[in-house]
């Protein structure tokens, strides 16, 4: 049994940006398997990414097949990934293991391609959209120190700005 | 020690109130939960969460010469803390209509029978007063289907509002 910590706000560590995987060993698929547990011991999670827990490497976890209503891959461990594509957006819930108690709304892109490499080191592409496209972005951004509360747009006002996305995740 | 109270507070609106209320609760060792301070028309709300080991008739005290000052009523109740319960709300409803008396009535009166419960109601008045619309926004959670609230609310729409029903689906990341 391998849980651990999770930071949460206000650690500076999850402001801190995590660097690419050059590595793909075992020492590799024992963390992420660390980070796979951690994730399932914890509130319904449906990502998370290596920084959460203190290791800033491109690592993220998600796993969306809890829900059959939303088209989704299934569980999917993406190791450097980077968003090439992206289209459509809309404003949606989010809540997250790092920010315990509080849940708000935040813009996303409705579809994206995304490139990423698998444990082993293989390229992985992926298409995807609304709930998983979602999640995929939220966890990106903690690859770039940004939490969602970074990204909140008030309930009240409807009123959005276009968020675009830079290529790797990063929006301006 | 639950010793909370929600601090109401209602006055035209202007620059500064927010910063002088909250210093005085400050100076007289307050600490601030959760608060809703929005403009109405034109006069500014405050729903703001208070505890401290002072008397209500104290801090009432402490408050009257702000509140004199700025022309705001002010008074203070009891309440039980409540805090880190956050409920996620699962629905949302908007409805924008023409604006006539009865509309929040109908609508939440329909919700309340569906078992409803309002988290979060937010409402404006926009147009102009000869032709004013009414726009709201509900937010809350609902052990029933959305075809069952759809179904529910359809009566409403045909007397001039239209009434729209969303899932709320929470990613947590």
């Amino acid at each position: 049994m391998a849980i651990l910590d999770i930071l949460t706000l206000p650690d500076e560590r999850l402001k801190q940006p995590s660097v690419a995987v050059v590595h793909f060993d075992q020492a590799l698929q024992a963390f992420i398997d660390a980070l796979d547990e951690t994730r399932r011991a914890g509130p319904a999670a449906v990502g998370i990414a290596a920084p959460q827990v203190g290791r800033h490497q491109r690592i993220v976890i998600i796993d969306c097949s809890g829900r059959p209503k939303t088209v989704n891959h299934g569980h999917l461990v993406l190791i450097n990934p980077e968003i090439t594509h992206w289209e459509g957006f809309e404003i949606g819930r989010e809540g997250c293991l790092s920010v315990p108690d509080y849940t708000g709304n935040v813009i996303r892109a409705t579809r994206l391609q995304l490139k990423a490499q698998d444990p082993e080191g293989g390229p992985l592409e992926f298409v995807m959209e609304g709930f998983e496209a979602r999640a995929v972005q939220h966890e990106l951004d903690h690859l770039d120190g940004l939490l969602f509360v970074d990204r909140v747009v008030s309930r009240r006002t409807d009123l959005y700005r276009r968020r675009v996305y830079k290529k790797g995740g990063a929006a301006n | 020690m639950t010793d909370w109270n929600i601090v109401t507070l209602v006055g035209q609106d202007r620059p500064g109130i927010v910063a002088r209320v909250t210093r005085v609760l400050y100076e007289a060792g307050c600490t601030l939960g959760e608060a809703s301070m929005i403009r109405l028309g034109g006069s500014f709300t405050i729903l703001l969460m208070v505890s401290g080991s002072r008397p209500n008739a104290e801090l009432e005290a402490a408050l009257a010469p702000v509140a004199a000052e700025l022309g705001l009523r002010v008074h203070l109740d009891p309440v039980q803390g409540g805090l880190h319960q956050h409920l996620v709300p699962n629905i949302q409803v908007r409805v924008t209509g023409a604006d006539r008396t009865g509309i929040v009535a109908e609508v939440t009166q329909c919700l309340a029978d569906q078992g409803f419960n309002i988290l979060d109601l937010e409402s404006d008045v926009v147009g102009n007063a000869r032709a004013p619309v009414y726009i709201m926004n509900i937010q809350g959670t609902c052990a029933r289907t959305l075809e069952d609230l759809e179904q529910a609310l359809a009566g409403l729409t045909t007397r001039g509002i239209s009434v729209d029903v969303s899932p709320i689906e929470l990613m947590i990341g």
